[in-house]
């Protein structure tokens, strides 16, 4: 039975709603509306108000709540619709979620899961196409999920429901429409490790969200021409998982980031480090990155899609870090 | 001064005790940040002594509470032991919060005292969160939040009120007015300065409180304990004063020293001493023997901290997450 990612997403809550009874939904528009993106559509009359909670639109407020009621030992889903409005809960994230168990010395832990949308490529225009992912991943304390598959979308959110800290779930938008059939041995995920999700034996593409599907599309075109790409899909983008890498580079020895954030100071930057600094003598070529151009997001549709990763330029880049280009 | 008819005289010398037990431990810190013991910012309650101790008077041990960076007088208020709150200013594990948080980040987990919050408004949500757990939990707890009137220039305050009073949330919210946010006068920011009309914008009882009587402060905190108790929010706006400097960083130069001195004319110690003698409730024998308690436990407090030991900076990476099960990987 085919099934979207979005339904896989509206599957977790359910599980997490059915299986911990401290478990609840608040967020903007969750409840009658049904969630920006209508994964919380139906859980209203199935949960009632009290576990699928509207709030107004104050996202300091109601993230920290969340935050709260962690500490006051419910377990809260909170759903900030996009990425872009999370910069109005910075201060709750950053200096509460992420600090409160060291701040107190270990007594506090806040083990809130935070979901928001994130991405570009729906011809949002700047305000509402941002790719935050990475810059959380920058803050120790917080666990950061990407899930890219039906299967992480399906199963990331109740294996983050029993963190004992904060972690921070980011949909791409792109993906919510994508269908599938789920893969009915997968049961539960961990929160630990990188994916391969192609095998391949002459470069490694590490990405992550949306960069994945676009990142196979692109091995795909490369197999006929005789370049054969492993696809890590890297699933948690905090903490990183080092060996994954390693085991990838000593496989293929060649490295291509394909990451939706922007270059500067940004993820891609830390993993091309972070393959240096583990495995800098199984590099035969040095490792290249391909990330969204350095402007705000355009609202035309070629402009933003020139702005973004796409298949042929993922295909491109890869040709030239395998000497092709 | 507010004449209670329910204070007793060992009500009042508790109270006396306990606005003194701050004072003179707070004297103490700064004395120890002259000598290099004590670090970073050091924010004092000297003067608004009678607004936590009243305050929290009014609680019971299973009510939360969450305070700001100036929480010296709520921690040790709230009974956390005046040993493990200096040893946390001198940043010694043997402290509140094992020495990670410092001055600023008191915390008690089984007090139920949650910071030491030092973003202005950062608390106020947490509080919000805290009370709604107590709800969904059936749990019949109240949780008091304090912040100073700079906070409620903050976006926090206001979505934290509305979000408060639109679920029925179990929150006292107080407001330590100590006119002065950092070096802005109330009137600088805020162009309405009532605060209490502030909140009842957002439709929960609110009343202004003299805070530096303390049994003005109880008998308020005490009817909004009730209110919250049957669930819903309130606000006590407590017009205070702070003695001395916002830090150690401040050299005072946004008001005059009359102005310093027409506060100190009406130092919450002073004045509960002198109702209490008036009323028959406290003696001057009674009010020596708490001055000789209060110097030994604060006595007791600093000897403690200089015992206290410093956590090995092997340990440095501790308490970011919780420990994991090392098997989970596989």
């Amino acid at each position: 039975m085919t099934v979207s990612y979005r339904e896989c997403c509206k599957l977790a809550l359910r599980q997490c709603l059915d299986q911990e009874p401290r478990a609840f939904l608040m967020g903007e528009d969750v409840a009658a509306y049904g969630g920006c993106y209508a994964v919380s559509k139906g859980l209203l009359d199935l949960y009632g108000p009290e576990r699928i909670r509207d709030t107004p639109l104050s996202e300091s407020a109601f993230v920290g709540v969340g935050i709260g009621a962690a500490m006051g030992g419910m377990r809260p889903i909170v759903e900030v619709m996009t990425c872009n409005f999370s910069l109005l809960a910075l201060d709750q994230i950053i200096n509460n979620a992420a600090t409160l168990r060291h701040m107190s010395g270990g007594q506090l832990g806040a083990p809130v899961v935070i979901r928001m949308a994130t991405g570009a490529g729906r011809q949002l225009a700047a305000q509402h196409s941002h790719s935050f992912e990475g810059w959380y991943a920058h803050i120790p304390g917080l666990r950061i999920l990407a899930p890219a598959t039906l299967e992480d979308a399906r199963f990331m959110l109740p294996a983050a429901l029993r963190e004992q800290d904060p972690v921070m779930i980011f949909e791409h938008i792109f993906l919510y429409n994508q269908e599938g059939e789920l893969d009915a041995k997968v049961t539960a995920v961990d929160l630990e490790r990188a994916a391969v999700r192609r095998r391949g034996a002459h470069l490694s593409i590490l990405t992550y969200g949306a960069g994945v599907q676009k990142s196979l599309t692109a091995a795909e075109a490369l197999a006929a021409e005789g370049l054969d790409v492993e696809v890590i899909d890297l699933r948690v983008l905090r903490p990183l998982d080092d060996a994954a890498l390693i085991d990838t580079v000593k496989r293929t020895h060649r490295v291509l980031v394909v990451d939706e954030g922007w270059r500067s100071g940004g993820l891609s930057a830390e993993l091309v480090t972070r393959v240096c600094e583990l495995c800098f003598d199984e590099l035969d070529a040095p490792p290249a990155r391909l990330c969204t151009a350095e402007v705000p997001i355009p609202y035309p549709k070629h402009l933003e899609d020139a702005a973004l990763p796409q298949p042929a330029t993922i295909a491109a880049a890869a040709r030239r870090v395998c000497g092709r280009g | 001064m507010t004449a209670l008819p329910a204070l007793d005289g060992p009500t009042a010398l508790e109270l006396y005790r306990e606005m003194l037990l701050i004072r003179r431990f707070e004297e103490r810190c700064v004395e120890l940040y002259g000598a290099g013991k004590i670090r970073g910012f050091l924010h004092l309650y000297d003067g608004e002594e009678a607004v936590a101790v009243g305050v929290l008077r009014a609680l019971a041990h299973h009510d939360a509470v969450v305070a700001t960076y100036r929480e010296h007088g709520q921690a040790l208020a709230r009974g956390l032991p005046a040993g493990e709150v200096m040893a946390e200013l001198f940043g010694k594990r043997e402290g509140s919060s094992g020495g990670r948080g410092g001055s600023m980040h008191v915390f008690d987990a089984k007090r139920r005292f949650y910071g030491g919050n030092a973003i202005v408004g950062g608390g106020i949500p947490i509080a919000v969160g805290l009370a709604l757990a107590d709800k969904l939990l059936a749990r019949p707890n109240v949780t008091v939040c304090f912040f100073g009137e700079g906070a409620v220039a903050e976006g926090e305050f206001h979505e934290s009120l509305n979000l408060a009073s639109l679920w029925r949330l179990p929150v006292v919210f107080v407001c330590e007015n100590n006119l002065y946010a950092m070096g802005s006068a109330l009137d600088v920011d805020e162009a309405e300065t009532d605060v209490a009309a502030k909140a009842r914008g957002y439709r929960m009882a609110a009343e202004r409180v003299d805070g530096m009587d303390v049994v003005a402060v109880l008998a308020a905190a005490r009817r909004a304990v009730e209110i919250a108790r049957k669930g819903a929010p309130c606000l006590l706006e407590m017009r205070t004063y702070r003695f001395r400097a916002h830090s150690m960083f401040d050299s005072q130069g946004y008001r005059d020293k009359a102005e310093i001195e027409r506060w100190r004319a009406r130092d919450p110690l002073t004045a509960l001493a002198h109702t209490g003698k008036a009323h028959g409730l406290l003696d001057d024998a009674a009010l020596a023997a708490a001055e000789v308690a209060v110097q030994r436990e604060v006595d007791d407090a600093v000897a403690f901290a200089e015992r206290g030991t410093l956590e090995p900076p092997e340990h440095l990476t501790r308490h970011v997450t919780a420990p994991r099960d090392p098997g989970r990987r596989a």
